[in-house]
C-alpha cells in the first residue's frame, strides 16, 4: 500500500562512477553494436543507463522504499532522463541523490484505484553541475494485474 | 533534414536469457521477470520481461540512428507487457525540429510494437544536430 507520507522524502547523497565495462555490458543487454558505446576510448552511456545507479545506492539512499509500493502489484509507468549536454562518459564520477517528488492516484479505465508515485533522481558533476536527471513513475494497482491479451 | 530514417529493429523471439541478462545489467532483479512461482503468484501466467528492456532497444534504435552524444532527453511509458516468446519492432519518426538554447533539436517519437500489433512502449526523445544543422 502506498505511503503518502513519502513525498518530499530524499535518500542521502551518494556517489556513481560512470564504467567503461558497464556500458559495454549494457549495450550488449540492449542489442547495441554502436561504436560510441563499444569502441570510444571514453564511450558515454546509454539513454537508459543511469537505470544502474542502483548499484551505488545503498538503502540510505534509496527513498523509494518509503513508497512502500507492493512488488506484487507495482509496475514501472513511466521512465524519463534528461541529459544536460552529451550523455556522462566513462570514468566520471557523479554525485546523485533521489527524492520522492509525487503520490497521486487515478481511477482505472477497467475499475479499481491507481496510485502513481514519483522519484526524481539528480546527477550532479564533482564541481556540482546538474549534468543529468531521472525521472521514475511507478503504479500500483488495487487488484491483481489482468491476464495478457 | 536529409537522412532517411532507419529501418525498424526487429528482436526476438525474446528469450528468457535476454530477459535474465538485461536484469544483471541493469540491477533491476525483481523475481517477477524470472521466477516463475513468484509471477504466477502475482497473477501472470509466466514471468513477463522487464519495461525498461524495450525500453533500451527504442534508445537503441534511436541513438544508431540520430547520435549517441546527441541525445537530450529520452522518456518512455509503458502500454502492454511483454513476454518470452515475443518478437518485438522498434522504430520512430521525427515529429519536430526547432531551436532551443542556441542548439538545433528534433524531437522524434519512437514506438516499440508487439508481433500481435499491440503497442508495448511509447517513447519520446530529443537530439541536438551538429553545428551545420545536419543530423548525424
Amino acid at each position: 500500500m502506498v505511503d503518502h507520507a513519502a513525498v518530499g522524502k530524499s535518500g542521502d547523497w551518494f556517489e556513481m562512477e560512470i564504467e567503461k565495462g558497464k556500458i559495454h555490458e549494457f549495450a550488449k543487454a540492449t542489442w547495441s553494436t554502436n561504436p560510441s558505446y563499444l569502441t570510444d576510448p571514453s564511450p558515454v552511456c546509454e539513454p537508459t543507463f543511469l537505470t544502474t545507479m542502483i548499484f551505488w545506492q545503498g538503502p540510505s539512499s534509496n527513498p523509494w522504499d518509503e513508497v512502500a509500493m507492493d512488488q506484487e502489484r507495482g509496475l514501472h509507468a513511466e521512465q524519463e532522463f534528461t541529459f544536460f549536454g552529451a550523455p556522462p562518459r566513462a570514468g566520471t564520477r557523479l554525485k546523485v541523490r533521489s527524492t520522492i517528488t509525487d503520490v497521486f492516484e487515478k481511477e482505472g479505465k477497467r475499475g479499481g484505484t491507481l496510485t502513481f508515485a514519483v522519484m526524481v533522481t539528480d546527477f550532479l558533476s564533482q564541481d556540482g553541475v546538474l549534468v543529468a536527471q531521472s525521472k521514475l513513475t511507478g503504479v500500483e494497482t488495487s487488484r491483481p494485474p489482468e491476464e495478457p491479451s | 533534414m536529409t537522412e532517411s530514417v532507419p529501418p525498424p529493429l526487429v528482436i526476438g523471439p525474446i528469450t528468457m536469457t535476454d530477459v535474465v541478462r538485461y536484469q544483471g545489467a541493469s540491477g533491476d532483479m525483481n523475481p517477477i521477470h524470472h521466477d516463475d512461482a513468484f509471477a504466477r503468484r502475482a497473477g501472470f501466467p509466466s514471468p513477463l520481461a522487464l519495461g525498461m528492456m524495450q525500453a533500451g532497444m527504442l534508445a537503441t534504435w534511436a541513438t544508431d540512428w540520430l547520435g549517441a552524444e546527441r541525445i537530450r532527453s529520452f522518456r518512455v511509458r509503458f502500454i502492454e507487457q511483454v513476454w518470452p516468446g515475443d518478437v518485438l519492432t522498434s522504430s520512430g519518426a521525427v515529429a519536430r525540429q526547432y531551436e532551443e538554447d542556441c542548439e538545433r533539436r528534433v524531437d522524434v517519437e519512437l514506438v516499440c510494437r508487439r508481433q500481435t500489433g499491440g503497442v508495448a512502449v511509447l517513447g519520446w526523445a530529443t537530439f541536438c544536430a551538429d553545428e551545420r544543422g545536419a543530423l548525424s
